[in-house]
């Protein structure tokens, strides 16, 4: 064991003289676990925020067999009567917390310069119950939208990610002239990248009539099922139940497997080149060390700390460089905001998120690389031929 | 030329080096022939709408039908050959959102004349005009889910009910367009559905027309016919906004985000990696020659031959492995364009992904060669020779 240690460290203490050819593996490493962890934080981000939006005390009705609000749609007869389904908690005046809310999709620039892009941006109707169920959104600047009138509060991420969002400003939909009156922050949720406004006139602004979902607040854990089992007994409803958590948990599989099958793919194709990268240079670092190895050998070294000391310079030189990348990829990219394109086919922003998972996840490939870089060397290193090796020298 | 030999032999002097290296830049250049590749996909340069076709959405956002009485108004602008309607379908083939294709329920006789480059057989006209569920598909569509005439298409709507509130729609196959002229058709992995039985058999938005596509004369009169279309309904109830498909299109992609930025950041540390191993192996390639080097000087070769020779060498590694890198990452998307039950668009590495290609590889062989290619260059015989 001691000796394993003694040629080990004997064999770092020399890393400095191949110092060239070392970074080789330090930098492709780098590089992989670098794209790796950078790509993987964009899906965790993404997670992070549709994740964090709603509660398991909350629930969320849309038509049957819908993926998203968008395409769902509840009737003003069936509302109601929804309404006054078992399960829902009534506030103080006794009346049910249930919001019916209206999606309409707007379009926004985003983007500056000459041909800024246009994209999707949510307009949530929500009833006063709508606002009363969720505390985690707070009015930070500016002032509630009136009834009646063509107000709008913008969430924060919609402010900073699309054109023309700013207290006092107006926006122009479908003939009619909205001014934003204020700014709501919700904790970084999903719902940040919309625009909110009274469902009653959002209603009359856009000729619709009902509402697209219908958000209620459950009365316990409990009610989720007697809220399910009292919609799925009364014919009159074609709707789903489900927690506002679970809904838009659901919401990130595509994102997160379209990213994952991205990212698997470059990251394997660049571990390969790392792979290839790292066999060079410890092939190197055992010929340029032909002649020590040798002579170990010959004053009665084993196999194994040659093994062992090659094996353990490639890991080291190769967590170096995870290390490198995972902290590049960290300070690059962690807490960058940007915005896609979600499933109910508006924009989300989200912040790209380093997370200690995928820190884990790059160092293990790192090692991985490394162990297999060094892998084959350090076996001809064990097998040279001692003699032809000296006779060189 | 007459060098080739020499070099060829040097390069492969120490074979595992040579090969480990080519192996790095193949799976380097691999990567950016997909890269690239994927980056003109979403650039818009794949996209292949040369038709002189606008698209005329809804100002509000292209997701809310327009009406239909607007198509009338549209037809009367001058420089407007033809008009047709398209509302989306959003179907889901089977329950699986993998299985996703586009969908539009169009007027076969206004689609037929709007369309001239995708031909549809008279006797499959005829059958999807008269078929009330009939439905027609591109060749690409067809393929893929092996589907021919006759056939039924189970769909679920993810936007439109049935009457009775079901959203389990089914359509019959009738007929499967193609390209006039060699790709000229862009429409070949869509499917469209008879918009008169779509619109009497919804639930709700009965009347809508969706979007309104309009074909122009000329193509040069894009700007000013979208111009007129969208001033005629402005401060109405349906403002407009009019665009070439293209651009329509490419807004599409332009909604998730900035690909090309992720794109050309990983092309970015692909690039730096294999800048550092190659550099290296060229360094190391010409440290191992420094006697043999010098007993070319002596034997007559001038400085600037051996700096040649070095360089060639970079050069030759270099292209060797970028030519075999893209040529597998050309396989590799047409393998994955012709896998059976793969969503994946046709991309081809076009001329200008092989010229930025054959650029990496120069700029590659100058960036790892020139330094190397000096040293040798510089290279005293004496102290070469001595071993100084």
């Amino acid at each position: 064991m001691q000796t394993i240690l003694a040629i080990t460290l004997m064999n770092f203490r020399s890393i400095g003289n191949r110092i060239g050819t070392s970074m080789v593996i330090v930098v492709g490493i780098a590089c992989v676990v670098g794209v790796l962890i950078g790509m993987l934080s964009m899906s965790k981000g993404f997670e992070k925020t549709l994740k964090g939006t709603g509660t398991d005390d909350r629930a969320l009705l849309l038509s049957a067999g819908v993926l998203s609000e968008l395409s769902s749609g509840i009737g003003p007869d069936t509302l109601p009567l929804v309404r006054s389904l078992p399960g829902i908690k009534r506030d103080a005046a006794g009346q049910p917390l249930a919001s019916g809310e209206i999606m309409v999709i707007t379009e926004l620039k985003k983007g500056a310069g000459p041909r800024p892009a246009s994209v999707n941006v949510a307009l949530r109707g929500v009833e006063p119950a709508g606002l009363a169920m969720r505390p985690e959104v707070k009015l930070v600047e500016g002032r509630l939208f009136q009834s009646g009138l063509n107000e709008l509060i913008a969430g924060r991420q919609a402010t900073q990610q699309f054109e023309g969002v700013a207290v006092g400003n107006q926006l122009h939909f479908r003939g009619s002239t909205w001014t934003v009156v204020g700014i709501f922050d919700s904790a970084g949720d999903a719902h940040e990248s919309e625009l909110w406004t009274d469902a009653n006139t959002a209603r009359n602004a856009f000729g619709r009539t009902g509402a697209s979902s219908m958000l209620v607040q459950l009365e316990s854990a409990a009610s989720l099922q007697t809220l399910k089992d009292a919609v799925t007994a009364d014919p009159r409803f074609r709707l789903d139940v489900t927690t506002e958590r679970a809904y838009f948990t659901s919401q990130t599989q595509n994102f997160t497997r379209q990213i994952g099958i991205l990212t698997t793919v470059v990251a394997v194709l660049m571990a390969f080149g790392a792979v290839f990268g790292a066999l060079n240079t410890m092939y190197s670092a055992v010929a340029t060390r032909r002649v020590e190895i040798a002579t170990l050998r010959a004053i009665g070294f084993g196999g194994l700390p040659v093994v062992v000391s090659v094996l353990a310079e490639a890991v080291v030189l190769a967590v170096a460089g995870g290390a490198l990348g995972a902290a590049a990829s960290y300070l690059l990219v962690n807490g960058m905001t940007v915005s896609t394109l979600g499933q109910n086919f508006t924009q989300v922003a989200f912040s790209f998120a380093v997370t200690p998972d995928l820190l884990v996840r790059g160092m293990t490939w790192s090692v991985a690389i490394g162990f297999i870089g060094g892998l084959f060397p350090a076996v001809r290193a064990a097998r040279l031929p001692i003699v032809e090796a000296l006779r060189a020298a | 030329m007459k060098f080739f030999g020499l070099v060829w032999a040097m390069l492969w002097r120490s074979r595992a080096r040579t090969w480990l290296t080519l192996a790095s830049l193949v799976t380097a250049f691999l990567l950016l022939g997909l890269i690239q590749a994927a980056n003109s996909l979403f650039s818009g340069e794949q996209i292949n709408l040369s038709a002189p076709i606008l698209i005329t959405q809804a100002r509000v956002s292209f997701t809310s039908p327009l009406p239909m009485r607007l198509l009338p108004q549209v037809e009367a602008v001058p420089g407007v050959a033809s008009v047709s309607h398209s509302q989306f379908f959003g179907g889901i083939y089977q329950d699986d959102p993998r299985n996703f294709f586009p969908q539009f329920a169009v007027n076969p006789e206004r689609w037929v004349r709007t369309f001239p480059e995708c031909v549809l057989p008279p006797d499959q006209e005829q059958a999807w005009r008269t078929t009330r569920t009939g439905a027609i598909i591109g060749p690409q569509l067809a393929q893929r889910f092996g589907w021919k005439v006759g056939d039924k298409v189970p769909l679920k709507s993810q936007i439109w009910p049935l009457k009775d509130g079901s959203r389990a729609w089914t359509f019959d196959i009738v007929g499967i367009f193609g390209s006039k002229v060699a790709d000229s058709c862009a429409r070949v992995g869509n499917m469209y559905l008879n918009y008169a039985y779509f619109d009497e058999a919804r639930q709700f938005g009965n009347g809508g027309a969706g979007i309104i596509v309009v074909r122009i004369a000329n193509p040069d009169d894009a700007e000013a016919v979208g111009r007129t279309i969208d001033a005629m309904f402005e401060n109405s109830a349906d403002e407009t906004k009019t665009q070439t498909e293209k651009d329509f299109s490419l807004n599409f992609v332009r909604q998730l985000g900035n690909l090309k930025l992720i794109l050309y950041s990983i092309l970015g540390a692909v690039f730096f990696a294999i800048l550092m191993l190659t550099g290296n192996t060229m360094l190391q390639a010409v440290q191992d020659r420094i006697p043999e080097l010098a007993v070319l000087k002596t034997i007559g070769f001038t400085d600037a031959h051996v700096l040649g020779l070095v360089l060639s060498e970079a050069l030759f590694l270099c292209v060797l492995g970028g030519l075999t890198g893209m040529l597998l990452s050309v396989a590799t998307m047409s393998a994955l364009a012709n896998a059976p039950g793969i969503a994946f668009p046709p991309i081809n590495a076009n001329l200008q992904v092989w010229l930025f290609a054959l650029g990496a590889m120069l700029l590659l062989s100058l960036a790892v060669g020139v330094w190397p290619a000096l040293r040798a260059w510089r290279l005293s015989i004496v102290d070469a020779l001595a071993g100084r």
